[in-house]
């Protein structure tokens, strides 16, 4: 490639010769460049013997081995002789590579039976399901541990992560927050102002983001923030055999990594929600005020005739338990992550679908409970 | 093995000297601000088995990276087959990057695609070969580094020396006329770190591919280099150039020596 002037192009000689024909190959055959078609060349013909030679070849690669395998190829079909003996050996040796590769080369075969695929699914749910009780198993017992030992406890460990969790999700969150409790004052003005009730404005927004928005979108930024960096630092240190190091040294990595990820994200749920409850309220509050007139007193006083301190409690009850479902479902992905770039990628996709999944099946199930409860 | 094919044909003697695969021009290489080799001269053969040593530490991986753009030198000048690669505009960058092959220390395969893709990615980047071409052209390939059977198979299925031998696979697909191997027996067994030896051997010797090796594995160094260049990280650069028997038996700097003592080698026969 040096010299691109002085590269004469592939090219092919065919020369008849009684029944059969002679083939003659000269120029540069490089895989990178267009090499002739023996399809093309031939047209209608069909000598019945082909002999092939080099003519002036000052390179070759791959590219010639190509057209030498569609010659033979050629000939084989039709039954007629392909004579390669003029060729160099070495050419010679790896013609007969490639037409055996080409008659080995099977493509593997994956797929399964019926029944074995339903076995192999069904011993993959039953593992998967013993794998996370054993690892929600692991956090209880490091609990309990961490109550009974405090001081062996990782709290520098935990002051960080309560920092990446907690301080430094404040923007985004506070985005998100502003930005429903805003759509949802759009929202719910739209048929309050039909029936002359928009001072109730103040009550749906209230009672939205303090019962369930708050929690539930804090909740989802953070599985898509934190969940998922949990995962990826997890599943990276895996793949450096980080976490074989503390299995070595006889530390359990759930004591050594996770608790204080599930511990951090639990502490500072309660703030985030109480600060994504506010947030929320004041985009109501300045849609309703803009869009509907209502002085921001007025839209207060209302606001507390209906939201108590039940449902606040109720918000911030849901925001801890969301926490440490993302915090057991990020680092859970992050172990059972493979040791591979791929495996991290899909343990943090996975660790944000975990979380989001298990945090809607939460909701439901706290809405049945604090309903039956009269919260 | 036998493996990619290029070079000019060997039965044809020219009569002027062949230019240099590879010419290294007082480069200068480092990090961030930090120099970790400087002055670095010299040229490697068209067809040689050429390979950078010295001991941990001293740039040897450092001085591939920026031989092969994965860093951009501070200085010098990097030209491969006579062209000027290190400052080369982008379209040029490219044309040459088509004739080198590299074989990283892990393999460093695609995790997400199967040896066959693999191998069939720079194919279908750089030429127009059908799709039935480019199966022949990966079949032969992996055939060549013996992994045959284990086509459709992920990275993640196979062992660390077959991973370097798929690796190995990828770099010669598109026939390169160089190919650079970073720490090529690293992490392999003696067993698996001699056949990966040979495979370089047949490499060169069948087609005459310029070869470049960083390593500090003396049996490979002993077994295969035609040249060494060796580093040192006191004087950040070359302080030795030459046969591995020729530097160990007559060097004049006692680091050299020391280096390649090869009093812990096997013998032939024991």
């Amino acid at each position: 490639m040096s010299q691109p002037s002085e590269i004469q192009p592939a090219r092919v000689t065919v020369n008849a010769v009684g029944e059969g024909c002679e083939v003659v190959l000269a120029g540069s055959w490089q895989i990178t460049d267009p090499r002739p078609s023996w399809a093309k060349l031939l047209g209608a013909a069909e000598p019945k013997r082909v002999t092939v030679r080099l003519g002036e070849v000052p390179r070759w690669d791959t590219s010639l081995l190509l057209f030498l395998l569609e010659v033979e190829e050629w000939c084989r079909q039709r039954g007629f002789y392909f004579n390669s003996e003029a060729l160099p050996e070495k050419i010679r040796v790896l013609l007969a590579q490639m037409m055996a590769s080409h008659e080995s080369s099977v493509p593997f075969d994956r797929t399964e039976s019926f029944l074995a695929t339903v076995g192999l699914a069904t011993a993959d749910t039953l593992a998967k399901a013993r794998a996370i009780s054993s690892f929600v198993g692991e956090c209880v017992l490091s609990t309990v541990r961490l109550v009974r030992s405090p001081q062996r406890f990782r709290w520098r460990d935990c002051f960080t992560e309560m920092q990446q969790c907690g301080a430094m999700a404040l923007p985004i969150v506070s985005l998100v927050s502003l930005l429903v409790g805003v759509t949802l004052a759009y929202t719910g003005a739209l048929v309050l102002r039909q029936y002359g009730g928009d001072i109730y404005i103040a009550d749906l927004i209230g009672l939205a983001m303090v019962r369930e928005m708050g929690a539930v979108m804090t909740g989802v930024v953070l599985a898509g923030r934190t969940g998922a960096a949990f995962a990826a630092t997890l599943g990276n240190m895996k793949a450096n055999e980080e976490i074989d190091a503390l299995e070595t040294l006889g530390i359990p990595a759930v004591q050594f990594l996770v608790l204080p990820r599930i511990l951090a994200l639990g502490l500072m749920m309660p703030f985030l929600v109480l600060y994504s409850d506010a947030l929320g309220i004041i985009g109501g509050l300045l849609v309703a005020y803009g869009q509907l007139s209502i002085p921001p007193a007025a839209f207060w006083a209302e606001m507390l005739t209906i939201v108590d301190l039940s449902d606040v409690a109720s918000g911030v009850i849901r925001g801890v338990a969301f926490g440490v479902i993302i915090g057991l479902a990020g680092c859970l992905r992050g172990l059972q992550a493979e040791r591979s770039a791929a495996g991290v990628g899909r343990a943090a996709t996975s660790a944000v679908v975990t979380a989001i999944l298990l945090m809607i099946v939460a909701d439901a199930i706290f809405a049945v409970l604090f309903n039956a409860l009269g919260i | 093995m036998n493996g990619t094919s290029h070079r000019q044909n060997p039965d044809e003697a020219s009569a002027l000297p062949p230019a240099p695969a590879i010419e290294v021009e007082h480069l200068e290489c480092g990090y961030e601000g930090k120099v970790v080799l400087k002055d670095v001269s010299f040229t490697v053969r068209p067809g040689e088995i050429f390979f950078i040593i010295g001991g941990s530490g001293c740039g040897k991986s450092t001085l591939l990276r920026h031989l092969v753009g994965l860093n951009q030198p501070r200085a010098g000048l990097v030209k491969f087959l006579g062209q000027p690669f290190s400052a080369a505009d982008p379209a040029t960058r490219r044309q040459i990057l088509r004739t080198f092959g590299m074989l990283f220390q892990g393999g460093a395969l695609w995790t997400s695609l199967t040896l066959r893709q693999n191998v069939a990615l720079p194919l279908e980047e750089y030429t127009t070969l059908s799709a039935r071409d480019i199966e022949e052209v990966v079949a032969l390939k992996l055939r060549q580094v013996g992994l045959v059977g284990f086509e459709d198979y992920f990275p993640s299925e196979i062992s660390g020396g077959m991973k370097k031998r798929a690796g190995l696979a990828r770099a010669l697909a598109l026939d390169p006329a160089i190919v650079f191997f970073d720490e090529p027996s690293a992490g392999l067994d003696p067993v698996t770190s001699r056949k990966l030896d040979e495979l370089i051997r047949e490499v060169r010797d069948t087609f005459g591919t310029t070869i470049v090796v960083v390593s500090h594995e003396l049996a490979s160094i002993f077994d295969l280099a035609d040249r060494v260049v060796m580093l040192d990280s006191a004087q950040q650069g070359i302080i030795a150039e030459g046969h591995p028997r020729e530097l160990a038996a007559s060097s004049r700097d006692p680091r050299v020596r020391e280096f390649l003592r090869r009093d812990d080698l096997p013998k032939p026969g024991a």
